[in-house]
C-alpha cells in the first residue's frame, strides 16, 4: 500500500512555500514491453504537478485533485520559482523516480504496483516521499548566499528495504535514507500509551513489547552531510561503481569521497590555474565509469572531454584521453566556444561510449577515439542563425541534459517551447514531440512537431520565431529497462510511456 | 517569440565577421552569406562592420558587469563571456596596424572612425571600467594596485600613462582585459578559510563602485552612468535598442 498525498500530507507540512504534489491526472498506459527504438508512438502516463496553494486551501478535506489541477495550475500565477523542478532521476530498478526543486525540496515517486484488480493502473507513478533536503544557507564569512536549489541527485543501488539517494545544492551534498516503517514496537515498560515515561516503583509486573501493524509511513532522514568541500558551484555528483564512493565536481575542482567519511575528501581533478586570471576553462560535468571504478571523464566549457585514471596518480591534472573535435571553419562565429560548451556527460549503460551535449548538437563519442564523435546530432541548428539574439537574452548559456535509453540504442535530450527529441541511433531517425499541457491528453499518442525553418510553414509546423525561450526542456530521464521517460517542463513533470500497439 | 533581437543584419554580421577580417586584405566587399540582406539596405550601406562588432563589445561588457553584480558569480558564465569578449576585441583590433598612442584622443571619434580612434580611448575606458567593477564591494579584497598603475578613471581625457592596457593590444599578448583580469578572477577566488572581514554587499543587487581616483561621485552605478560609459565605448554612437536584462 502506497501512501497517497492525503492527510498526512497536507498536515504535516508547514513550509511557507511548499505544498505536495498532486496525484495524478490521466490514466495510465497498457503496459509497453518493447525497449529499443523509442520513436514508436509515445502517450501521457501522468502529468505531476505541484499545486502551491493547496495546502492553504484546504487541509483536511479529500480533494478532487482534478478540480485542482483545472482550477488553480492553468493559471500559472499559483507556480511559485520554488516549484521549478531541477532535475530527475530514475533508481536503478526504474520503481523510483526522484525529482528536485529549485526550493531544495526532493519528491520521490514511486511505480504503481501490478495488481489483479487494477492493472490498468500499472505505469503510473504516484508520489512515495517528499522531504526538504537543502535549506537556503547564509555564508557568514563570505557574506554569500547559497542557493538551496537542488542541482543532482543519484541514486545508490540498493543493498537492503531502505532506498539510499544523493542530493546537492551549490556547495553541500547530502546522503538520505528512505525507509518504510509499517510496524511499531507497543507495551513498552518504562513508558505509558501516551510516551511518558513511567515511575519504575509503580511497575509491579513486566512485559514484552510486541510489534504491532500501523499505517504505513515513508520517512527521510539524512544520514551523511559532506559539506565545506567546495569553494565553487557543483555542478554534478555521480556514484561509483565500487559503492563506496563518489565523486562531486565543481567549476574547477572533483573531489572523491567515501560514503562513510563526511569529514574528510580527496581532490582528485584540480585545473585552477595559479594566476585566476589566466582562467579560460571550468568543469562543467563528470562522471564515473559505470563498470571500471578507477575511470571516469569530465567536460569542460571548451568542448573538450577528459578521460582519467584514477591508478596513474593520485591528482588526475594529466589525463588518459582527451576528446575533442576540430572546430569545423565553416561555421566559425564569436560565439563558436559558447555553443561548444559541453553542459552534460554520460556514459552508455555498456560503459563504451559517452554522450555529450552542447547548445546545438548531441554527441555520441567512442572511447577508443579521441579526434572526433562518432555521431552527432542536431537537435535544433535552426538556432545556429539566432545566436546573437540567444546570447543577448542569455539563452545561449542554458544547460540541456542528455539521457541514453536502457540499451543505449535512443537518446533524448530537450529543447525550447517545451520540445524534447530522441534520436534513434539505429535507424538514424528522430523525432520532436512536446511536453504541454495544451496538447497532451491522457492516454493519446503524442503527435511528432516540426519547425518550420524558412519558406512556406505548413500547418501543423510551428515557425523558429514562433518558438518558446521560457519552456525549456532541460532535465529528462529514461526508465533503465523501459521505454518510460521523465520529462520536466518548468514546475511539471510530464511520465511518457511507448504504447504497445 | 523571440526578445527583441539585434537587427537582422547584426546576426549575419556577427557570423561573417570573421571571415570578413581574414580577406581584408583583398578589400572584399562584405562576404556574408546574407540572402536577406538587400544591396538597396539602409543599414547595410551606412553600417560599418566595425559598429556590428563593436555592439557585441558593449553587449559583453554590460553582461560581464552584470555578472559581476552577483554576489556569487557563475563561473562558467564569466569566463564563457570574457573570453568571447576577447575574440571579438582581437577581430576589432587589426593587427599591430595600430601604433601605440601615447595619449589617448581628447574627444571620441564617430562612429566611421570608430576602429582607428577608439581603440586607445576604448582600451582605456575598457581598464577603467574593470578597475571599477573589480572594486564593487563585496569583491574586492584588497586594494586594488590597479590604482597605483595610474588608470586614466572615467574621463577619455585622461591621460594613460602606464598603458598596461594599450600594450596587451598586440596580437600576442592578445587581450587587453588581462591587466583588468587580474582584480576580475582573483576578487572571485575566495578561499573559504580566508578571514578578510568585508562589508557586506549592501542592498544585495546594488554594488557600490568606487569611482576612478579624484572622482566622488553618487555610489550607484545607475543607468545614467552606464549610459555614459557606453557613449564613451562608442562614441556618439547610441545603441541599437537597449541593453537586454541578462540572466
Amino acid at each position: 500500500m502506497v501512501l497517497q498525498p492525503s492527510e498526512r500530507h497536507y498536515r504535516d507540512w508547514n513550509h511557507r512555500r511548499l505544498g505536495p504534489w498532486c496525484s495524478p491526472t490521466g490514466s495510465p498506459a497498457p503496459l509497453s514491453c518493447e525497449t529499443g527504438c523509442g520513436e514508436g508512438s509515445w502517450i501521457l502516463v501522468c502529468r505531476l504537478l505541484v499545486p502551491t496553494q493547496v495546502s492553504l486551501l484546504s487541509m483536511e478535506e479529500d480533494i478532487d485533485t482534478r478540480k485542482i489541477n483545472n482550477s488553480f495550475l492553468r493559471d500559472h500565477s499559483y507556480a511559485t520559482e520554488a516549484d521549478i523542478i531541477s532535475t530527475v532521476e530514475f533508481n536503478h530498478t526504474g520503481e523510483l523516480l526522484a525529482t528536485g526543486d529549485k526550493g531544495g525540496r526532493v519528491v520521490i515517486f514511486q511505480r504503481e504496483q501490478e495488481s489483479k484488480n487494477q492493472v490498468h493502473r500499472r505505469g503510473e507513478y504516484n508520489v512515495y516521499s517528499t522531504f526538504q533536503s537543502h535549506e537556503p544557507e547564509f555564508d557568514y564569512l563570505k557574506s554569500l548566499e547559497i542557493e538551496e536549489k537542488i542541482n543532482k541527485i543519484r541514486w545508490l543501488p540498493q543493498q537492503n528495504a531502505a532506498y539510499f539517494l544523493l542530493s546537492t545544492n551549490d556547495k553541500t551534498v547530502k546522503l538520505w535514507k528512505v525507509s518504510e516503517r509499517d510496524k511499531r514496537p507497543e507495551g513498552y515498560n518504562l513508558k505509558d500509551e501516551e510516551g511518558r515515561l513511567r515511575d519504575p516503583a509503580t511497575i509491579t509486573t513486566l512485559r514484552v513489547p510486541v510489534l504491532r501493524p500501523m499505517d504505513l509511513m515513508v520517512e527521510a532522514t539524512p544520514r551523511r552531510v559532506f559539506a565545506n568541500a567546495h569553494t565553487y558551484h557543483i555542478n554534478s555528483i555521480s556514484v561509483n561503481s565500487d559503492y563506496e564512493t563518489y565523486m562531486s565536481a565543481d567549476d574547477l575542482r572533483i573531489n572523491l569521497w567515501n560514503f562513510e567519511i563526511t569529514n574528510q575528501s580527496f581532490n582528485i581533478v584540480d585545473i585552477k590555474p595559479a594566476n585566476m586570471e589566466e582562467l579560460t576553462e571550468v568543469i562543467t560535468a563528470a562522471e564515473f565509469h559505470p563498470h571500471h571504478c578507477n575511470t571516469f571523464v569530465y567536460s569542460s566549457s571548451k568542448g573538450t572531454i577528459r578521460l582519467c585514471d584514477m591508478r596513474a596518480s593520485a591528482l588526475c591534472d594529466r589525463h588518459t584521453k582527451f576528446f575533442e573535435e576540430p572546430e569545423d571553419p565553416s561555421n566559425r562565429s564569436f560565439f563558436s566556444e559558447i555553443i561548444s560548451s559541453i553542459s552534460d556527460v554520460k556514459f552508455s549503460h555498456s560503459g563504451r561510449y559517452i554522450m555529450t551535449r552542447d547548445y546545438l548538437t548531441v554527441k555520441v563519442w567512442d572511447l577508443n577515439m579521441e579526434n572526433r564523435p562518432i555521431e552527432t546530432y542536431q537537435v535544433h541548428d535552426y538556432l545556429r542563425s539566432k545566436l546573437c539574439s540567444l546570447y543577448e537574452n542569455d539563452c545561449i548559456f542554458d544547460k540541456f541534459e542528455c539521457v541514453w535509453n536502457g540499451s543505449d540504442s535512443v537518446i533524448m535530450t530537450g529543447s525550447y517551447n517545451n520540445f524534447f527529441r530522441m534520436f534513434d541511433r539505429n535507424t538514424k531517425r528522430d523525432v520532436t514531440l512536446e511536453a504541454s499541457r495544451e496538447n497532451s491528453k491522457p492516454r493519446a499518442i503524442l503527435k511528432p512537431r516540426k519547425v518550420c525553418v524558412g519558406g512556406k510553414r505548413r500547418k501543423d509546423e510551428i515557425s523558429v520565431d514562433s518558438l518558446d525561450f521560457s519552456k525549456k526542456i532541460l532535465h529528462t530521464a529514461w526508465h533503465p529497462s523501459e521505454n518510460i521517460i521523465a520529462v520536466a517542463a518548468t514546475n511539471n513533470l510530464y511520465i511518457f510511456q511507448d504504447k504497445v500497439n | 517569440m523571440l526578445p527583441p533581437p539585434f537587427p537582422d543584419w547584426l546576426w549575419m554580421l556577427s557570423k561573417g565577421l570573421k571571415r570578413k577580417r581574414e580577406e581584408e586584405e583583398e578589400k572584399e566587399p562584405l562576404a556574408v552569406d546574407a540572402w536577406w540582406l538587400d544591396p538597396g539596405h539602409a543599414a547595410v550601406a551606412q553600417a560599418p562592420q566595425a559598429v556590428a562588432s563593436s555592439s557585441l563589445f558593449d553587449l559583453s561588457v554590460l553582461k560581464l558587469h552584470h555578472s559581476l553584480q552577483q554576489s556569487e558569480p557563475d563561473l562558467r558564465h564569466l569566463v564563457l563571456v570574457v573570453n568571447t569578449l576577447r575574440r571579438i576585441q582581437a577581430s576589432m583590433a587589426p593587427a599591430a596596424a595600430l601604433p601605440p598612442v601615447p595619449s589617448p584622443p581628447a574627444a571620441p571619434s564617430v562612429a566611421d572612425n570608430l576602429l582607428a580612434s577608439s581603440d586607445a580611448a576604448l582600451s582605456a575606458s575598457m581598464a577603467s571600467l574593470l578597475e571599477d567593477l573589480s572594486h564593487i564591494e563585496g569583491l574586492s579584497q584588497a586594494p586594488q594596485p590597479l590604482a597605483d598603475e595610474g588608470p586614466p578613471g572615467r574621463s577619455i581625457g585622461g591621460a594613460a600613462p602606464s598603458l598596461g592596457a594599450l600594450d596587451l593590444l598586440g596580437p600576442a599578448t592578445g587581450c587587453l582585459l588581462d591587466d583588468g583580469l587580474e582584480g576580475l578572477f582573483e576578487d572571485i577566488d575566495t578561499s573559504m578559510y580566508d578571514n578578510e572581514l568585508w562589508a557586506p554587499a549592501s542592498e544585495g543587487l546594488k554594488p557600490v563602485p568606487e569611482d576612478g581616483p579624484g572622482k566622488e561621485e553618487a555610489p550607484e552605478l545607475d543607468e545614467a552612468e552606464l549610459d555614459y560609459l557606453m557613449d564613451v565605448l562608442v562614441g556618439t554612437q547610441a545603441l541599437e535598442r537597449p541593453p537586454g536584462p541578462g540572466r
